[in-house]
This record gives C-alpha cells, sequence and structure tokens, in this order.
C-alpha cells in the first residue's frame, strides 16, 4: 500500500502561495498596519521555506532552522520600529493611509 | 501506512488554515479581523513546523509571532483607528493590476519550482533537534547571535526614541 507522502515541493507551493497572498495585501492595502501585517505573511512564507530546505536538504545541519530563528527575530525588531514610526505618522497627520503620507516627495 | 496518512491530512489541513487566513488577513474589510485571523495563520504556520519537526521554531514561532508580534499589531490597531470609524475603506482600486501582477509571479514560482531537482537528502533527522540548536548558536553562530540580539536592543530603544512625546 503506497501513498504519496508530502515531498520538498509542496511545501514550496505553500510557501510560494502564502508569500504570494503577502505580496498582493502589500501592494494593495493601503492601512500601513494592514501592509505590515501582509509584510509578516511573507516573512512567515520565506520561514517555511527555509525549515523545509532544512528538513529535506541538510537534515542533520540544521541550518536553515537557525537562518528562520533570526528571521523571526529581525522581523519582530522590525515590527517594533515600523510601529513607532506609524504611531508617529498617526500622531502627526491623524490617519495612516499610505496614499497620503507623500510628504517625502519632491 | 496509516501514520504518512495522518501526516499527509495534518499537512493539508494547516495548509488551507494558512491559506485561507492570509486570504482574510489580505482581504478582510474590518482592520481588527485581519489582526485576528493574523494570529490564526502563525499559529497554523508553527504548525507546519510542527510537522517539519522544528520544535523549537514552533515553539518560538508561537512565542515571539504570536505573543508579541500580532499583539504589537493589535495594539497598533487599536491605537490608530478611531474606534467609531473601524469600516474605512482599506483595499483600493487597482486590485486588477495587482492581482495580475501576483499571478504572474505565482506562475513565475510554480513554473520554477515544478521539476526543479532538488538533492534530497535520506538521512534521518537528528534526533535532539532543540538541543542541537541551542548547542549550534552557542558555538558556531554565537556571532550572529550577539549581532542580534544588540539589533533587538536598538530596535528597543529605537522605538521608545521614535515614539516619545515631543515635549517643545
Amino acid at each position: 500500500m503506497e501513498q504519496a507522502t508530502i515531498g520538498l515541493s509542496h511545501y514550496l507551493m505553500l510557501s510560494g502561495i502564502l508569500f504570494t497572498i503577502g505580496l498582493f495585501g502589500v501592494l494593495t492595502r493601503r492601512n500601513a498596519i494592514a501592509v505590515l501585517m501582509s509584510a509578516e505573511l511573507m516573512f512567515n512564507a520565506v520561514n517555511i521555506t527555509l525549515v523545509a530546505f532544512s528538513k529535506f536538504v541538510t537534515p542533520a545541519e540544521l541550518t536553515g532552522q537557525i537562518i528562520a530563528l533570526f528571521t523571526i527575530i529581525v522581523a519582530a525588531a522590525e515590527a517594533t520600529g515600523a510601529l513607532a514610526i506609524v504611531l508617529l505618522i498617526y500622531r502627526r497627520f491623524r490617519g495612516i493611509n499610505v496614499d497620503r503620507i507623500n510628504f517625502m516627495k519632491w | 501506512m496509516s501514520d504518512i496518512f495522518l501526516t499527509n491530512l495534518t499537512f493539508y489541513v494547516l495548509s488551507f488554515c494558512v491559506i485561507a487566513g492570509g486570504i482574510f488577513v489580505v482581504s478582510s474589510r474590518n482592520l481588527f479581523h485581519s489582526a485576528v485571523f493574523l494570529v490564526f495563520t502563525l499559529f497554523a504556520v508553527a504548525g507546519i513546523f510542527v510537522v517539519l519537526n522544528a520544535y523549537l521554531l514552533a515553539a518560538v514561532q508561537v512565542l515571539i509571532y504570536v505573543g508579541a508580534v500580532a499583539m504589537l499589531m493589535i495594539f497598533g490597531v487599536m491605537l490608530t483607528t478611531q474606534l467609531t470609524n473601524v469600516r474605512l475603506r482599506h483595499v483600493n482600486e487597482q486590485v486588477l493590476p495587482a492581482l495580475a501582477v501576483c499571478l504572474f509571479f505565482l506562475g513565475f514560482l510554480i513554473y520554477g519550482l515544478w521539476d526543479t531537482p532538488f538533492e534530497i537528502a535520506r538521512a534521518a533527522p537528528p534526533p535532539d533537534i532543540s538541543y542541537k540548536i541551542g548547542t549550534l548558536l552557542m558555538t558556531r553562530y554565537v556571532l550572529p547571535f550577539e549581532v542580534v540580539s544588540v539589533l533587538l536592543l536598538a530596535a528597543l530603544i529605537g522605538a521608545v526614541v521614535i515614539a516619545k512625546r515631543d515635549r517643545s
């Protein structure tokens, strides 16, 4: 009784779909916090890829899992800084619609 | 054989949760609902990590993403949205070009990934993965570990300085 196991390509497909969903959110969302959430989805897609490669290609070295760990930490730092900036922008402009924040445009 | 079946079933259920949650995150009209679905998606990704035998990463995912980042997002939503005016316009009219770009990108990815031969290693993963990751972090990867801790400290101080109210 042979049953198809879940291979590397399944995880890569899942990761690609999740990354595309996050890309769609970054492109279409107009609320700055929603853009940040979509970026978090993209980070997670990349982490799935890293862990899948770590399991299927280099199961003994665990390099992918360690890089994924660092990705999670850097994403946390990014979310902290970005939300502080969003709060500052909200305080100054009374809104965080990224269409209207164009004061750095010449 | 039922073991493999259970693993497959878990993978497909979790994938469905990840993809459906992600779609709700990017398409929900209410920003708070987006945040809640983000928590759901992050939990499902932690489940995917468990299926991939990355138990330490699953725990870190739940602790940092669900516990910290998603809560930070919810705080951000609460602090920047007028609660009487929750239903703002969130998705603008450029959905179709963005959809075209994304579908092109996804097709590109699938085309590239579909029959690329990766060197699948048949070796079994070590039984004590979390122990090995801890050891590696303290020996071989100790420099990036310290750098990333300095980065976290910098992000902490930077966030406080940026978000501090001007007293002038």
